[in-house]
């Protein structure tokens, strides 16, 4: 076992043609921004019911996703695994980048995006919305020292460990808020449940993980360096029980509200007559992103592959994408009870199943968040020592 | 403001770890700077005028709203300037007639709904910037100026009552009840007026009617023609379950 040694990747033709193809969506988002600007969200499909549509979808998917992808460093650092310590550099700019990436469409998104600075400066203290903005700038800054202290040189180790545990803490804080933006909404029978903190956990447990595993396996591959299949084998585990876990609380929540009598209608509607949102329950989320993932990495003789793991994490992500728009645009879709004993209707959609039709500028600043997020973490393998030269299984020790 | 240059003296791919942070701080100085600026004129007149001895509420007689009546929409419409809805999706609505039909017998009721004016307001507790505040009287509104249109407060109403200007307004606005394309808005309760002493639109045109359903005042003044109305005739809350104690209540609903 020879010491690790990390080195800035080399442009070659594949990583060339990955950076423009991530360009070509940033552009689109950079048009689809302007667009939603000029004209305002009227060229969305957002409304006046569906007040928050895909790039909220996307843009939560990749702010759980960042604090998952902190796994990895925090397994190696906080828990003391060697064999992750390799790759928990990566963990962690990926983190940031993923943060980047949801925090850009989430910022692009606001009706008056020029505002920014307002949010940035002007704060009401009882807002969880406004704790988040705390919450992710302080992981930038947490998880940008605990990069530094494991890339400067001669830093005492227990210095990497004590940086590790913070952010480790302040990871499950910032989901715990993210979660929360929608379990303390008391108004909408979807939300208003202390699951949705620990529920958002796993979920980013999950999805990081998912994501931190195709970004490792795609760059190795481009750059030739070696990942060990006994490395990628256990992720694929780790990242089972992680889905494991999604599926658990997921089955609480729905079991939870279902058992009250007054969340009847919410949960008769996502599970079993909510159209799309019920298939891309049971189809996207359970059976996608959940059940053949299991399947894939616990499989006796089959899980032990490369490609289990590989297929097992695109459909984790494209599984966490479903169960994300289930919340997000399933808990607008179904009507609030103003009215209780009352079937009501009005001119303003009291009473009836809302209608959300996702348009292209919506998707393209979506997808040029997660182009963000991959070009920044890109760039950063790029300029900066992240990505070991050696992660054969040989290389990483024991398992 | 000056900005530390990059030096590209080397070739770009070869930026090294101090170049890559100092461009960070470079980013992180320009997304910053103006705040720390925009810190130094705070201030807002939007609270000026509120009584704290007073709370301003409504009350709507079912009983008294009729059918086919929407005086009420109208004036409000006119009164804040917003087009009645053209585009049912994404138009405003401040205020809105709703038709009831009970689950158990069928028989259909009707009233209007707004912003119910919470003392305990959500929307208020949720909004990240304190845009949406609730006046000393007790009336729910959203600072236009800070207002960064994150939609947070519609996703925190139970009662659906604000609504996302969807794109640019081409109506005459008025200068009283100013609108923006990508901010929040809702009923004022007519504060414009109420802080002359007048009563809101809708009330003035629902009495114009002879219908009076709607009761405009004082909760806090036990002599107010509301608080006298409240103390001798069954009300409610909308979800009074919430425990939000709304300044709008309903009688024989």
């Amino acid at each position: 076992m020879e010491r690790t040694i990390y080195r800035e990747i080399q442009a070659n033709r594949a990583i060339l043609q990955t950076a423009a193809l991530l360009g070509v969506f940033l552009l689109g988002a950079a048009g689809a921004v302007l667009y939603m600007e000029e004209y305002g969200h009227i060229v969305t499909g957002m409304t006046n019911q569906i007040v928050w549509g895909l790039p909220h979808v996307f843009a939560i998917f990749l702010i759980v996703a960042a604090s998952g992808a902190l796994n990895v460093a925090s397994i190696a650092s906080v828990f003391g695994k060697t064999p992750y310590k390799p790759l928990s550099r990566l963990s962690a700019l990926l983190a940031m980048a993923l943060l980047a990436g949801g925090l850009a469409v989430l910022v692009l998104d606001l009706g008056r995006p020029d505002r920014l600075i307002i949010a940035m400066t002007t704060y009401n203290f009882k807002s969880i919305f406004a704790w988040n903005i705390y919450l992710y700038n302080g992981f930038f800054l947490i998880v940008g020292i605990y990069l530094y202290t494991q890339m400067a040189r001669s830093m005492p180790a227990k210095v990497v460990k004590t940086a590790g545990f913070v952010a480790f803490i302040w990871r499950l804080a910032l989901t715990t808020g993210t979660g929360s933006i929608f379990g303390w909404l008391v108004a909408r029978a979807a939300y208003e449940s202390a699951i949705m903190a620990p529920l958002f956990i796993v979920m980013s447990f999950a999805f990081g993980l998912a994501v931190f595993i195709l970004v490792v396996t795609f760059t190795t591959r481009v750059t030739g360096r070696p990942f060990g299949p006994k490395l990628l084998n256990r992720l694929g585990r780790l990242l089972g029980i992680f889905v494991g876990l999604v599926l658990y609380f997921t089955a609480i929540q729905h079991l939870t509200s279902g058992y009250w009598a007054r969340n009847g209608g919410i949960e008769r509607f996502i599970l079993f007559n909510g159209g799309i949102y019920t298939t891309l329950f049971w189809v996207g989320q359970v059976l996608i992103g959940g059940l053949i993932p299991l399947a894939l990495v616990f499989h006796p003789t089959g899980g032990r592959k490369p490609a289990s793991t590989i297929v097992a994490s695109i459909l984790v992500i494209l599984g966490g994408f479903a169960q994300v728009y289930v919340i997000v645009i399933g808990g607008q879709a179904y009507p609030l009870n103003i009215f209780p004993g009352f079937t009501a209707s009005s001119s303003f959609f009291d009473g009836v199943v809302n209608t959300y039709n996702p348009s292209w500028p919506e998707f393209l600043l979506g997808m040029g968040g997660v182009a963000l997020a991959l070009t920044i973490t890109g760039l950063g393998m790029k300029v900066l020592r992240i990505l070991p030269t050696n992660l054969s299984d040989a290389n990483v020790g024991q398992m | 403001m000056k900005l530390p240059a990059l030096k590209f003296s080397k070739k770009p791919s070869e930026m090294d770890r101090r170049d890559f942070l100092r461009a960070g701080a470079a980013l992180a100085t320009i997304t910053l700077a103006p705040g720390v600026t925009l810190m130094a004129f705070g201030g807002s007149e939007a609270k000026a005028n509120a009584d704290p001895a007073k709370r301003w509420g409504l009350l709507i007689d079912v009983n008294k709203c009729v059918k086919d009546c929407t005086a009420c929409v109208s004036a409000c419409s006119q009164e804040n300037g917003w087009r009645l809805p053209v585009n049912k999706e994404t138009d405003a609505q401040w205020i809105r007639k709703v038709t009831l039909t009970d689950n158990d017998t069928g028989r259909e009721e009707y009233l209007v709904t707004m912003c119910q004016h919470c003392e305990e307001p959500p929307c208020v507790d949720v909004c990240p910037t304190g845009a949406s505040f609730k006046r000393v009287d007790g009336i729910v509104l959203v600072d236009k100026h800070i207002c960064i249109g994150c939609r947070y407060c519609m996703m925190a109403c139970p009662y659906k009552a604000r609504s996302f200007v969807h794109e640019n307004i081409v109506d005459e606005q008025k200068t009283w009840a100013p609108r923006g394309k990508g901010t929040v808005e809702s009923c004022t309760m007519c504060v414009h007026r109420v802080d002359t002493g007048r009563i809101p639109a809708c009330v003035e045109a629902c009495n114009a009617t002879g219908h009076g359903a709607i009761i405009f005042g004082d909760l806090k003044d036990p002599e107010s023609e509301i608080s006298k109305a409240l103390a001798k005739y069954p009300s409610t809350a909308l979800r009074d379950d919430l425990g939000l104690n709304p300044g709008v209540r309903y009688s024989n609903l």
